[in-house]
């Protein structure tokens, strides 16, 4: 098993030349921002520019015709790349890695490439891909059958059946030839906790067990998958649902937490986000896991994107096509973080125990903190954005109503809870722009996430909040 | 997934495309998996639906206003040529572009660019931005934010700012003349980072 490891290091060695092969200790920086250039300038902003350029002579704000081109571009701007769906395709590199899938520029740039390339092809295809199919078959073979006969031990045998679930993580992790740096291992999750961490691949589940022994959670399939899930469970306890049984919250959390309570099972690793995101940002935790109230262990995967692109895109590729292309890049470079334990506070609902989680792990990972859902990927916004951005708008035209004293139609606020009646004229002073934006966030989290009535504590919005950044 | 090359060759007259609308090769397959990742049912078309899940689209006062400019009337649906015919606008005026008035206007000139906003506004195509047409540009730009009165009272001044010839419309002439002061090529423009 080493000597194969030795081999492959050797071979990726010689033929990249890339700086050293050590994951980065620090964070990385934050990746390009996209493919357009955003102006980073407000609303506010702009629309002061096409006065300072337009024929009024006023010093009161008015309605321009050039006022519909800030919104047009706006508009066109999000056609053609929005920070959201863009999570969901793979990341864009800034220098080549050799790698066909990642190139968008493909022109000829010199002989010397095309015949690095050329040779790269080869040994990915003709060496190290063969090499890594057969060890990923041993080892998920041997996990099925280790564990199968573990099964019909005596439960005593616990130790013996860490040992074979870790031996067979090992086999596959070096089958992907995986190589990963976990930092900060005094913080690895303990029995009787939940470890919660954003969500790439499926092969997370395989990187965080390479180093821990955890039960998993998850919908039983049909299939190869799920003798695998079948032969684990008869060895340690796994929690698998029948596909019915997904739907009901209650039984789910009830299984999690009595899992959770008895303190000699493993501690259960879960993927808030609910589905794979592209590893530049964490998007919104499902609060689900949170309510349970045990410690939670949060846990920050980064993969470094030069090797190989280690994102699962399920809508393009199916999961046999995404092992194959996994295991014919050179490699899969990632670092792991064990960050320290977190508890809910007093007085702190599991949603913004969730955030507070996912901010610590997106601070830890470099990744950018997102506030939108991941069920984006498949579905639709509100409308009460666009109330924003109107009021937004309407504020510069019509100027500060407080000075005209006129009663603006705001009260019509119904759908922001009517806690705001007999605010004192100074709360409409100006605030820093980072108070509102979080405000904002936070309200527009809240709001996302649907059945939230029974809520009665939610934040009022307050009158000429600006609006979500990039606007 | 796959190179430039093969994307591009899936394009049905891409060098048509690239010449018309002065898009690199790079950016046209950007444009591609952008159309691809839009149109989720493989359908090789848009439909207005297909924006909509654009969130900040959606957010957009006059997200719908957007989404109708890439539909010509009848049609129901945007296929990829068209989808980069209309984004072609957005992109910067080249500079060094000799002026020749015999040669017809490129796409992204500011003349066109001018008409493009001005279609947002004149929705039912007559050449003319009608005061009920303008009334429902500032209400969906404005919505409960004003009362009518407010509404109907920036129509009327914006109306009077504009119309020359009095005739209570703003026509493509006096919509360029109200804003030759506007730098147009830098508001209505998108840069593409590579």
């Amino acid at each position: 098993m080493y000597i194969s490891h030795l081999w492959e290091w050797q071979c990726l060695c010689c033929c990249i030349n890339l700086v050293p092969l050590s994951p980065p200790s620090l964070p990385p920086s934050l990746p390009p921002s996209g493919i357009i250039a955003k102006e980073l300038s407000s609303l506010e902003q702009e629309i002061q520019e096409l006065r300072a350029s337009g024929t009024t002579l006023s010093s009161e704000p008015e309605f321009e015709m050039a006022d519909i081109m800030y919104f047009c571009r706006r508009g066109m701007e999000s056609i053609v790349d929005d920070e959201v769906t863009k999570r969901f395709s793979a990341q864009e590199l800034e220098s080549w890695n050799l790698l066909t899938r990642s190139n968008y520029n493909a022109r000829h740039i010199s002989l010397r490439l095309s015949v690095l390339w050329g040779l790269g092809l080869f040994i990915r295809y003709g060496f190290l891909l063969p090499l890594r199919v057969t060890l990923a078959a041993s080892g998920i073979g041997l996990l099925v059958v280790l564990t199968t006969i573990v099964g019909f031990l005596p439960s005593g045998w616990t130790y013996l059946s860490e040992k074979i679930h870790l031996m067979s993580y090992r086999i596959c992790v070096r089958s992907l030839t995986a190589i990963i740096t976990y930092h900060n291992s005094e913080n690895k999750p303990k029995n009787g906790g939940i470890c919660v961490a954003n969500h790439t691949t499926p092969i997370d589940v395989i990187i965080l067990a390479n180093d821990g022994c955890y039960s998993m959670v998850g919908q039983i399939h049909g299939g190869l998958i799920g003798v695998v899930q079948r032969a684990m469970v008869k060895s340690s306890p796994h929690i698998w649902f029948e596909r019915s049984e997904v739907k009901d919250r209650h039984l789910v959390a009830k299984r999690l937490s009595n899992h959770v309570a008895d303190k000699t099972k493993h501690p259960i690793l879960i993927f808030p986000e609910g589905t794979c995101i592209n590893n530049t940002s964490v998007m919104m935790f499902k609060k689900g896991s949170f309510e349970i109230g045990c410690t939670v262990y949060p846990v920050a995967i980064k993969y470094d994107p030069r090797f190989g692109d280690a994102f699962w895109n399920s809508s393009k590729f199916g999961m046999v096509n995404y092992l194959l292309r996994m295991m014919s890049s050179w490699a899969v470079v990632c670092s792991v973080w064990y960050l320290p334990p977190m508890s809910r506070e007093e007085g702190e609902d599991a949603v913004q125990f969730a955030n507070r989680v996912k901010a610590a792990i997106a601070t830890q990972g470099g990744l950018v903190d997102l506030l939108w859902d991941g069920g984006l990927k498949r579905g639709k916004v509100k409308n009460t954005f666009k109330e924003e951005q109107q009021k937004l708008y309407s504020k510069v035209l019509v100027g500060d109503q407080e000075d005209q004293g006129e009663d603006r139609p705001q009260e019509a606020e119904e759908e922001e809870g009517d806690q705001n009646e007999d605010r004192p004229l100074e709360d409409y002073t100006p605030r820093p722009l980072e108070d509102y934006t979080l405000r904002l966030l936070e309200h527009c989290s809240l709001r996302l996430q649907g059945e939230e009535e029974e809520r009665g504590s939610e934040t009022p919005m307050r009158v000429g909040v600006p609006l979500l950044p990039g606007y | 997934m796959g190179s430039t090359n093969s994307t591009l060759s899936r394009i049905p007259n891409v060098e048509e495309l690239m010449q018309e609308t002065g898009f690199t090769p790079a950016h046209i397959v950007r444009l591609y998996d952008r159309f691809e990742a839009l149109d989720k049912e493989k359908t090789g078309h848009l439909r207005p639906q297909d924006f909509g899940a654009i969130n900040r689209l959606a957010m957009n006062p006059i997200g719908d206003r957007i989404i109708g400019s890439f539909f010509s009337t009848g049609q129901e649906t945007v296929d990829f040529h068209s989808f980069v015919r209309i984004l072609a606008h957005f992109r910067p005026a080249d500079k060094n572009r000799p002026k020749d008035p015999s040669m017809p206007q490129p796409v992204n000139s500011r003349t066109s660019k001018l008409k493009f906003a001005f279609q947002l506004y004149d929705q039912d195509k007559d050449g003319k931005i009608s005061r009920a047409e303008l009334l429902q540009v500032l209400r969906s730009m404005l919505e409960m934010q004003v009362t009518e009165e407010q509404l109907e009272s920036i129509a009327d001044r914006t109306i009077q700012e504009a119309d020359l010839d009095k005739d209570d419309a703003i026509s493509f002439e006096e919509f360029r003349k109200s804003l030759e002061k506007v730098n147009i090529d830098h508001k209505m423009s998108i840069r593409f980072l590579r």
